[in-house]
């Protein structure tokens, strides 16, 4: 039996990916796999807990999980699409009008 | 009982101030006369009450009336309550009574005026503030009752408010009066921290013990020193300074001849028969303090005495009529100052009196003259007016006696009182009494004088009003009704209506015989003016004694409310009494010489302005002494090049902009900063959130792992 | 000791799990290293997958089926779908502005790797529960019963998501357009506040 701790590294160490590819991608497509790659990094550590804790509340967070990851995808590619047309660019860097 | 008499006049100001503009004149008019009216007779049933009631402890009759506790800190406690007792029973007979004449003589002058409800308004709210200040039960009330005459004051002064003039003397009387009003506060103050109390009457305290009134612990206080300045001449002192600012006394006498630009109604009630002897009231409330001190006794009696000479010469120099009795208003003041100053504070107030009498007259007279000769203010331009307007006339004739001091008129009683105590005053250092009475007497006799000139220019000698250019007005009385065109053209004077000359025949009556309730022991009379006011004023200590009777150690012992200072002081007055008995035949000799310089007077003007009324007079005193113009010069053209190059260009502008500025800047640089990290890149974002996470959990893991 | 103890102290799920572990780690590391998002998407097809088989021997079949099909089936698809139609060239040839941030990537990844393991390092190895609850049934019993609101809110989410997306991806008609694009022009135009000219002017007045 893999002990419990094992999947937990293995789950940070997939969030740590996600979060550094956060800051090195200028790509926003790929950006936002970094986004899916965090939240399946999540979403292991639940299924995780919840076999070693004999539970099933973890696997229904992580079926809630999912929907979300799904409405942000939706809603995160139509922001996508919408800043291509206006700006011509998928490079986050150049989507800076925060910037005075 | 006593707060409908003031809360009477406050209703009708309501009234009229919220739906004047609706109500018409004849309503407006109604409410305004009626309210006084209402306060006029309760103050003669509280009157009434008074006089049978029993005396208190300390000898003093009082009747009063709880409001309500206004401020009640600590110690500290201020009600709004209102004390009757003779002082203020004498002035509320006056104020309500004389207020109610002037109120049906300007629903006459007043008339077609466009500001009409305002006017009323303003001076029904007044006759409210007089009323709370002179029945005021402690110093906090009474101030807001001065602050309030203040107001309505300026507000009646700037009455006219299309005229610059108006609304520039307005200023000058409020701002004046804050002068005044600071030496007030500050006095103040002091009383109640050296007295604890700021009440005139005993009041429970808060842990149900009596706190005395600061009256009766003054008065068991010894007598400083002349030239001492402790804390008692320190509060009388302050307290005259308030005092001179609404009674115009040198210094601060300038604002109430400008103060002459309001409604000649106004000038009779507020600026000749009541506010301005508010300072008279407060010195005489106050007396049991002030004559603790021979300083400011003294003080007061010179500046006093000063005031009444320096006034009574310009007067004789002025052509407008207002402004003659103006100067004289400042005069008469100026007496009963003198008065306090001796310590004779009873006859002060009953020149206060006898003064709102033939003051008020002389004013509403000199209106109706106004009124007659459309809006004519300059006596050069009148004469021979008695033919035209012979009851106005005949009643200002009996103001003109009574003023110069004609025996058996109200005048010649007061002043003479006033003339008397201070020719042989016991108050103030050797000689010093001697000299003032020759100033006063000397006033009498200017006094005779321009009222004089004043009289003979306007009724007698020459018609000169022909020259008057139609249309000129120095009281813009607003538009007139048709009739009063037609009659300015015809340019005719023309005798007042009966709403303003049965105001004027009553004050006449009431100069008249107005001084008979004071005359003096010496002349037979038993003087229920001055036993009546016994109990609440002061007895001046003869000047250098230096404890008071030995009464403060009795009550040390037995701490009863009998025995106090006043008991002690008015059984030393008995003792003066006996000793003044030596001096009738002095006071006599003193009075006949005062009725003598008073005819002189009269004699001297008729003799020298029924030949040439228009005689140039000298140039000094038509400009009075130029007292403006130097306080223009010396206080403020200082004030002003300072407020400009000091306060604005230096203090305003570089420090206290350069700091506001400098505050700014130091925000804009750091911030200009700061601005580099808000770079705008979402990258750099989620850099700085790893990072604090990283930061966050380091820091809980070595917590947790420690 | 010999090949044969340890062959016997290795369980198959072991390799199983180290197997995929680590064609997971390789595969997360190609989706953030890559240059062009198709092969970044590629790669997160397969951690996704790879997650899937995971599921699978934690016993939680359900998960992992959905896994495939929802996430490495549906929204892979409509990345890639995104991606095909944005067409973008690599851009190399732009400047990095933020190039700090790769030196940045190593140290953080380090710091917050070291930070886990050393929490993970206290955990304990609790036994694996004797009846594992990953089957459809123990799940839908769970979803239908005590956590149908947020199953209900996530639906409105997902609905929310679907109007939101529609309206955000639209084309705008030509007026909406130059509207926004007089808004973007206005915006870069970079002028100074004018609030803060004013007082510069003012500064300047009373100075003079």
């Amino acid at each position: 039996m893999v002990p419990l701790s094992w999947y937990l590294a293995l789950s940070a160490v997939l969030f740590t990916i996600g979060v550094v590819g956060v800051i090195i991608q200028r790509n926003i497509i790929s950006l936002f796999m970094c986004i899916e790659l965090m939240l399946n990094a999540v979403n292991l550590t639940l299924v995780a807990f919840s076999r070693f804790l004999g539970d099933v509340t973890g696997q229904l967070f992580v079926f809630i999980v999912m929907t979300v990851a799904a409405a942000e995808a939706a809603v995160g590619l139509a922001i996508i699409i919408s800043l291509f047309r206006s700006r011509e660019t998928i490079n986050v860097d150049e989507a800076d009008l925060l910037r005075l | 009982m006593l707060k409908w008499i003031t809360l009477a006049p406050l209703i009708g100001a309501l009234i009229n101030g919220l739906f004047g503009k609706r109500l018409g004149e004849k309503v407006v008019g109604a409410i305004a006369c009626l309210s006084v009216a209402v306060s006029a007779v309760l103050a003669f049933a509280s009157f009434n009450q008074l006089t049978h009631a029993s005396a208190g402890a300390d000898g003093v009759r009082r009747v009063t009336d709880y409001f309500f506790t206004w401020i009640s800190v600590g110690a500290f406690r201020a009600d709004f309550a209102y004390l009757l007792d003779p002082l203020s029973g004498i002035y509320i007979l006056f104020i309500t009574g004389v207020g109610l004449l002037i109120h049906i003589y300007a629903t006459g002058y007043m008339h077609g005026d466009p500001g009409y409800y305002r006017f009323f308004t303003y001076l029904n709210l007044f006759m409210f503030m007089m009323l709370t200040l002179v029945l005021a039960d402690n110093l906090l009330l009474l101030f807001v009752g001065w602050e309030g005459v203040g107001l309505c004051s300026y507000l009646l002064i700037g009455y006219y408010i299309r005229k610059k003039e108006a609304g520039d003397a307005a200023k000058k009387a409020f701002i004046v009066n804050r002068i005044g009003d600071f030496g007030y506060m500050i006095a103040m103050f002091l009383v109640f921290t050296t007295f604890g109390t700021i009440s005139f009457v005993d009041k429970p305290g808060a842990g149900g013990e009596i706190v005395r009134s600061f009256l009766v612990t003054a008065a068991a206080m010894p007598v400083e020193g002349l030239w001492v300045f402790g804390t008692m001449t320190a509060i009388a002192l302050l307290l005259f300074v308030g005092a001179t600012g609404k009674s115009a006394q040198i210094p601060l006498f300038v604002w109430l001849p400008d103060a002459m630009a309001g409604p000649t109604p106004v000038s009779a009630l507020i600026h000749a028969a009541t506010m301005v002897t508010a300072g008279v009231y407060l010195t005489a409330r106050c007396s049991w303090v002030v004559t603790k001190s021979p300083t400011a006794m003294l003080v007061i009696a010179v500046i006093g005495a000063a005031t009444a000479i320096f006034a009574a010469t310009i007067g004789l120099a002025q052509n407008d009529i207002k402004k003659v009795l103006a100067y004289s208003t400042v005069s008469q003041l100026g007496y009963m100052f003198l008065a306090c100053g001796v310590g004779a504070f009873t006859a002060g107030i009953f020149h206060v009196m006898t003064h709102a009498f033939f003051k008020a007259l002389l004013f509403l007279g000199s209106g109706s003259v106004i009124h007659g000769m459309h809006e004519e203010q300059d006596i050069r331009k009148m004469g021979g007016l008695r033919k035209y307007m012979p009851i106005t006339f005949a009643t200002m004739f009996v103001g003109w006696l009574a003023i110069s001091g004609f025996p058996l008129l109200s005048g010649f009683f007061s002043k003479d009182e006033i003339l008397w105590r201070t020719f042989s005053t016991e108050a103030l250092p050797p000689g010093v009494g001697n000299a003032l009475w020759g100033l006063a007497a000397l006033t009498a006799l200017l006094t005779a004088i321009y009222m004089t000139r004043m009289m003979w220019l306007t009724f007698f000698g020459q018609e000169r009003f022909g020259q008057a250019r139609p249309g000129h007005s120095n009281d813009a009385h607003a538009e007139h009704t048709d009739a009063d065109h037609a009659h300015a053209a015809l340019g005719k004077p023309h005798e007042s209506p009966a709403v303003m000359w049965i105001p004027l025949a009553i004050l006449a009556v009431l100069s008249l015989i107005g001084g008979l309730v004071g005359v003096p022991a010496a002349m037979g009379g038993s003087n229920h003016f001055e036993h009546f006011l016994q109990p609440v004023i002061a007895e001046a200590q003869p000047f250098g004694h230096t404890t008071p009777v030995a009464h403060s150690v009795t009550r040390g012992e037995v701490g009863t409310p009998t025995i106090d200072g006043r008991e002690a002081a008015a059984s030393e007055s008995h003792v003066a009494k006996s000793e003044e008995h030596h001096d009738t035949s002095t006071e006599l000799g003193l009075t006949v010489l005062s009725v003598i310089l008073g005819l002189l007077g009269i004699g001297i003007g008729i003799a020298v302005f029924s030949k040439k009324p228009l005689r140039k007079m000298p140039k000094t005193l038509e400009e009075k002494y130029y007292v403006d113009e130097i306080y223009e010069d010396a206080v403020i053209q200082p004030i002003e090049h300072l407020s400009r190059d000091g306060l604005w260009k230096v203090v305003d502008v570089k420090i206290i902009d350069g700091f506001v500025n400098g505050v700014a800047r130091m925000f804009g640089d750091i911030s200009g900063v700061l601005r580099y990290t808000q770079s705008g890149f979402a990258r750099s974002y989620a850099a700085v959130i790893l990072l604090g996470a990283i930061i966050v959990i380091g820091y809980f893991s070595y917590i947790a792992l420690r | 000791m010999d090949v044969n103890t340890l062959l016997n102290t290795i369980e198959i799920s072991h390799i199983l799990f180290l197997g995929f572990a680590a064609l997971c780690v390789v595969a997360a590391f190609n989706v953030i290293l890559q240059h062009n998002p198709i092969y970044s998407a590629l790669a997160l097809i397969i951690v996704l997958c790879t997650l899937a088989a995971l599921f699978v021997t934690l016993y939680a079949p359900f998960i992992a089926a959905i896994q495939v099909l929802v996430y490495a089936g549906a929204i892979m698809v409509l990345f890639i779908f995104v991606i095909m139609l944005l067409n973008v060239r690599e851009e190399e040839s732009k400047t990095d502005q933020q190039k700090y941030l790769k030196y940045l990537a190593v140290p953080f990844f380090l710091a917050m790797l070291g930070e886990v393991f050393a929490v993970i390092k206290t955990v304990g190895a609790p036994p694996a529960s004797a009846n594992p609850p990953g089957t459809v049934e123990s799940i839908a019993n769970g979803m239908f019963t005590n956590y149908v609101l947020p199953f209900e809110a996530a639906s409105v989410l997902i609905l929310m998501a679907i109007v939101g997306s529609m309206l955000l991806a639209r084309r705008e008609s030509a007026a909406d357009t130059n509207l926004i694009e007089d808004a973007l022009n206005a915006a870069n135009r970079s002028t100074p506040m004018p609030a803060i000219e004013t007082v510069r002017e003012i500064e300047e007045e009373v100075a003079a």
